[in-house]
């Protein structure tokens, strides 16, 4: 308790260096936590918008398809079975036919996915209404990044040219009937979403499927001979990695700005040993042992990351809080790293977060701090009342 | 070995490394002490004054030979008795005042009693009566650097008799002080040693320090060149130091 109030005095007596360290400290944890909410809340942004607009609860897919191997398509349907038909006619999962195929908007030809979907499907989140089939042209459904590669707008015709089962091509114009936009880029680029009951009939695949999407919150049936079950954390695991990668480069970026805040501390430290060598040798001669010096020291250079931690909560935390709500907006071309983020991202703050940052750079502090004082050990009491070094 | 002498000294030997060669600072040094001594160690700069007095207030150790310190034997105390000694039985007063910056006058002195863990309303009782002693009981809640050289040693003073030790250790007290104050320093040492019967063991070249002694040693070279009993100012018998 001693220790601490003499710490405390000697820390708070240095005056405006001890806040100007302090800052430093505060303003390494504040950018850490902002830095880590922010990665945080782009994995959580980008797991919800993902989920609710392409994962759903989970998917069955045909054994044969491999969403990275185009060639697989061919084979990769098959009619639903009767445990995943009932679960889609009970409004619990959607069924998508997922087929190769291309356009030729201004005469240039794309490769592109044709993707079925029942228009009136309640399970995934983004405007299949738009592709309810009137009897005129067939309708089509597009992302906005894909119209903007295809120079395609809403009430464009393109045509359509895929596969059939025999092996013939066959082709059909379709209507641009909604350019929707979307933050995940995995139903947007170079896909176009038709209603299904068009598609099967235009493949002559009739009843079939490529993957059925579960309702979130429903309980997976077991899967049916001939499917798969994927699960939300096998379809977001490619997303994870992305994400995981994104945070080690900022935990780089962490490292380097802490590091500064600890060069202070060090600085500091190394300093006061040198220039309170006669304050030392007197705490000796009043009956202080070397271990109650050295725990002096160290206790003053973690008391700089205690000081940080308050001065980084006064003013960081309004800060983040703001931040938190009203968001960070996207840079351009962030939405095409592959990660389903908004317009925004809204950094997510978790209580482990904020503690975890703060409990690591008050050891990392105390680390610091201790390393110099290594030094007192080596000091003769004699020398130091003298104000010399040994 | 438990001596009933205050201190006792026998053969000190304390040699310095000075680059690739050797200083002997104290050479084969014998000498006792009894309790409530007023005694100093006179001689020029590099005699040895300086380190027997650290080998006595435990701060340094002999290169050879023995010390005992109120029943201790020196050179066999680990730092944290040897830290436990100094905090418990020995005061320092120091040429530089050597008080801690971020501290009060009152802070200063009561620090000692802190580390003796002494309960808060004696603590208090104590430190006051200690800053009353040396006439700065007005000043307890300056800083150092609002205090003059010799309110600065007055409180040195205050901190190292306010836990009452046995034994005071004063290096060159006066020697940053101006001939008034450095009387009135000396004056409350004597006081404190005559009326609570505290020993008090200088090193000093300061005349007006070695005019107050009641026993003169002479270090010349490391070595006793004398060893003299004088007649206390103000009283009769022998010659004044």
């Amino acid at each position: 308790m001693l220790t601490l109030r003499l710490a405390l005095r000697n820390v708070l007596g240095t005056g405006i260096r001890a806040w100007l360290n302090a800052l430093i400290i505060s303003l390494a944890l504040v950018v850490a936590t902002w830095n880590q909410g922010l990665v945080s809340g782009m994995d959580e942004q980008a797991a919800q918008a993902a989920q609710a607009i392409e994962f759903g609860g989970g998917q069955y897919w045909q054994e044969k398809y491999d969403p990275f191997d185009p060639l697989t398509l061919d084979e990769a349907h098959a009619p639903l079975p009767p445990a995943l038909q009932a679960l889609v006619d009970d409004g619990r999962a959607a069924a998508v036919l997922v087929l190769q195929g291309s356009i030729y908007p201004r005469g240039r030809m794309r490769s592109i996915l044709l993707k079925g979907i029942d228009p009136g499907q309640p399970i995934l989140d983004f405007p299949t209404a738009k592709i309810t089939a009137d009897g005129g042209e067939l309708p089509a459904l597009i992302g906005g990044r894909f119209a903007k590669a295809a120079g395609l707008a809403r009430g464009d015709s393109v045509t359509l040219r895929w596969r059939e089962p025999g092996g013939a091509f066959n082709a059909q114009d379709a209507a641009v009937a909604h350019v929707m936009s979307t933050t995940v880029a995995s139903i947007d680029s170079n896909q176009v979403w038709l209603p299904l009951a068009k598609l099967q009939e235009m493949a002559r695949l009739p009843g079939e499927a490529t993957l059925v999407v579960l309702a979130r919150g429903t309980p997976p049936p077991p899967a049916p001979p001939g499917w798969t079950f994927r699960d939300a954390d096998y379809l977001l695991r490619d997303l994870r990695e992305l994400v995981k990668a994104k945070s080690y480069g900022r935990t780089i970026f962490l490292v380097i700005f802490l590091s500064l805040g600890m060069l202070a501390i060090f600085d500091t430290q190394v300093l006061a040993i040198f220039r309170r060598r006669r304050e030392i040798g007197t705490l000796v001669a009043l009956g202080f042992t070397r271990g109650q010096v050295i725990r002096l020291f160290t206790l003053e250079g973690a008391l700089y990351g205690f000081l940080a931690v308050i001065l980084g909560a006064l003013y960081g935390l309004p800060l983040l809080w703001l931040q938190a709500r009203a968001g960070f907006p996207v840079p351009t071309g962030t939405e095409d790293m592959g990660i389903s983020i908004g317009e925004r991202i809204y950094p997510a703050y978790s209580a482990g977060l904020i503690l975890g940052i703060v409990l690591v750079s008050l050891l990392v502090t105390t680390v610091v701090s201790l390393l110099p004082t290594r030094r007192i050990a080596r000091l003769k009491p004699t020398d130091a009342l003298r104000g010399r070094m040994s | 070995m438990a001596d009933e002498k205050l201190i006792r000294t026998e053969n000190l030997v304390k040699i310095f490394p000075m680059g690739s060669s050797k200083v002997t600072a104290l050479n084969r040094v014998t000498l006792s002490f009894q309790a409530g001594e007023f005694a100093g160690l006179v001689g020029p700069s590099g005699s040895g004054k300086t380190t027997f007095l650290n080998i006595v207030g435990t701060l340094d150790a002999p290169s050879s030979g023995s010390a005992f310190v109120l029943g201790r034997t020196v050179e066999g105390l680990s730092h944290r008795e040897a830290a436990w000694l100094r905090n418990r039985s020995i005061g320092f007063i120091f040429q530089t005042f050597n008080l801690l910056p971020v501290y009060t006058a009152y802070e200063n002195v009561e620090f000692p009693l802190l580390l003796l863990k002494t309960p808060a309303a004696q603590r208090r009782k104590m430190v006051m009566d200690a800053l009353d002693w040396v006439g700065l009981a007005d000043r307890a809640r300056s800083r150092p650097a609002q205090l003059s050289g010799g309110e600065s040693q007055r409180v040195a003073i205050a901190r190292a008799m306010v836990k009452k030790p046995p034994l005071l250790l004063a290096d060159e007290p006066t020697a940053n002080l101006d001939a008034e104050n450095s009387h009135h320093i000396l004056q409350t040492m004597e006081k404190l040693n005559r009326q609570l019967a505290t020993s008090f063991l200088f090193a000093t070249h300061d005349e007006k320090v070695i005019g107050y002694l009641r026993r003169k040693i002479t270090l010349v070279d490391g070595r006793v060149a004398g060893d003299e009993n004088c007649r206390a100012r103000g009283a009769e018998g022998t010659e004044p130091c």
